[in-house]
């Protein structure tokens, strides 16, 4: 009994030491832009990486998502006759909920994943200690592009993802479900506030933000050659995974429930 | 001549292990203005180690570390930074940033450490891959497009490329042709005697130590066991240093292997 508490305790301690170092890890690659030099170039490269790259996996996602939400929200409500709502739940979900999230981990799936490999061969192969020999810091060189390419361009891939979504649901609901094509966008206009949208935006910065984050800091603090490298990634993208839906659950709770 | 007052680089004690295995145990060694020492001893011994914990890389346990008589164990980053300028680095395995061309990877200390303008530091940039012997060609490859041999050399402009005051080689002729060994052997006396750097270099090749040594030091079990001028590494009495030098299997150095 005693040895299962220590356990606990232990895995408490860990995960709060964990989150506290990837905590000040961020804070320390932030800090860096409060002071130049900036690297435009790195920065732009890492925008057409993780924002323009990203658009084909997470639209074709977001397009089916939005097909699975017309077609199920359909059977349920059929049920007590509420058909009528479907293009209504579609919208909404995709936009406060589904965009951002499945966004958020098609991202850390491949963003996440590829970030944390290419850092973390640069750290077992010398070359992040090579840039600071260099007179270049690893931080603000390779972190604080990273950072913030996630943060400014998951907004603009989740806002695709949205569209697409609605698009998905409007094409199964009007070929499908036989809907009016008009109906079913004036239901989609109806009951959505600009404020739906937005905070769903807002979301999916976080959501960049995490990936971008634990992809830089597990490859950073990789070790041990090939082998340490392949777990940096994996880690980067549970733990991505993990804080996008937790987090989630959270800024959910904070925006919407009032 | 009083060392210690023209010391450009000056380690006392420094000792540096990793979890259970201790690496360094309490070294000292000193390297004058203008000097260039070369570093011997087993491989595993620690020798670059020893490097990175001059250049910051690596934090020691204990000791201290003074570049132009100041303390740099424990410095600001923004101190650190300062101290970067004035030093270039051949990492072992090179270490070039595999998403630049060769060129860039040359002219990175320029244009990123420096801010020198793009086409100016692609030029300076050509110019130092051809003192190592690889044409303007070579500059718009990917460090992944070449030999060893050749990415060794990159490294090696690339370490030189902003002319630092001090230059620290990790074995810079492993892996070349002869020939082209002494090419590099040439350029490193080159970047001493005109420059004036001060050089710290790890070599296995004792031709090449011979070369462009001024003093050698042999690294052994954490300490420096021996150290002296180049002429004397020939007699210089020392039971370990001989057998490092006529490369026996048999003396005072065990190395931990078991018969088949
Ligand atoms: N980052 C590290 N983590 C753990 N151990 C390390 C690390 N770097 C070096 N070591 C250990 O320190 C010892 C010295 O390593 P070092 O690379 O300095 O050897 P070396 O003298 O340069 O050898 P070689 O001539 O083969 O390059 C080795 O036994 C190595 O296992
Ligand atoms: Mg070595």
């Amino acid at each position: 009994m005693l040895s299962f508490l220590r356990a606990i305790g232990a895995g408490f301690f860990a995960f709060l030491g964990a989150t506290g170092r990837l905590f000040l890890f961020a804070l320390a690659s932030l800090a860096r832009v409060l002071r130049p030099p900036y690297y435009l170039r790195a920065t732009l490269r890492q925008v057409i990486e993780i924002g323009y790259f990203s658009l084909p996996v997470v639209g074709l996602t977001a397009l089916f998502t939005g097909m699975v939400l017309a077609l199920q929200s359909y059977v349920g409500f059929a049920r007590f006759n509420a058909e009528s709502s479907v293009a209504t739940v579609v919208v909404l979900s995709m936009t406060r909920e589904l965009g951002p999230v499945i966004g958020g981990l098609m991202v850390a799936g491949r963003v996440g994943a590829a970030i944390a490999a290419e850092i973390g061969t640069m750290r077992v192969t010398d070359q992040i200690d090579a840039l600071s020999t260099l007179s270049t810091d690893p931080l603000r060189y390779l972190v604080l592009p990273r950072l913030l390419a996630g943060l400014l361009t998951l907004p603009f891939l989740v806002l695709v993802a949205d569209v697409l979504g609605v698009f998905g649901g409007f094409l199964v609901g009007t070929y499908k479900l036989g809907f009016n094509p008009a109906a079913y966008l004036e239901q989609t206009h109806q009951y959505l506030e600009a404020k739906d949208v937005v905070l769903g935006l807002v979301k999916a910065s976080v959501f960049g933000f995490i990936v971008t984050l634990t992809g830089c800091y597990q490859g950073y603090h990789s070790r041990g050659g090939a082998q340490g490298v392949g777990q940096a990634t994996t880690y980067a993208v549970v733990s991505a995974s993990v804080l996008i839906l937790l987090s989630d659950y959270f800024l959910t709770q904070a925006f919407f429930t009032r | 001549m009083n060392r210690d007052a023209v010391a450009k680089i000056s380690v006392r004690g420094l000792k540096k292990s990793f979890d259970r295995k201790t690496v360094l145990t309490g070294l000292d060694i000193d390297c004058a203005v203008g000097e260039s020492l070369v570093i011997i001893g087993g491989s595993g011994t620690g020798k670059s180690v020893l490097v990175k914990c001059i250049l910051g890389l690596l934090r020691p346990e204990a000791g201290s570390i003074r570049i132009d008589g100041v303390e740099t164990v424990g410095v600001s980053a923004g101190a650190r930074e300062r101290l970067m300028h004035k030093m270039g680095m051949l990492f072992q395995g090179g270490a070039l940033f595999d998403s630049l061309k060769v060129w860039e990877n040359v002219a990175f200390g320029l244009t990123a450490g420096r801010s020198v303008e793009r086409e100016a530091a692609r030029e300076i940039a050509l110019a130092k891959l051809a003192a190592v012997g690889l044409g303007r060609e070579v500059g718009e490859l990917f460090p992944a497009e070449l030999s060893g041999g050749m990415q060794k050399r990159v490294a090696l402009a690339r370490a030189i490329a902003a002319e630092p005051e001090m230059i620290f080689f990790d074995e810079p002729t492993t892996g070349l042709d002869p020939i082209m060994a002494d090419v590099i052997n040439n350029l490193i006396q080159k970047c001493v005697r005109e420059l004036g750097a001060t050089a710290v270099s790890i070599t296995h090749d004792l031709v090449s130590a011979r070369k462009i040594a001024d003093r050698i030091a042999m690294l052994h079990k954490g300490l420096i066991i021996w150290e002296g001028p180049t002429a004397e590494i020939d007699r210089s009495g020392n039971p370990f240093v001989d057998q490092f030098v006529n490369g026996r299997a048999e003396g005072p150095i065990e190395m931990e292997i078991r018969a088949l």
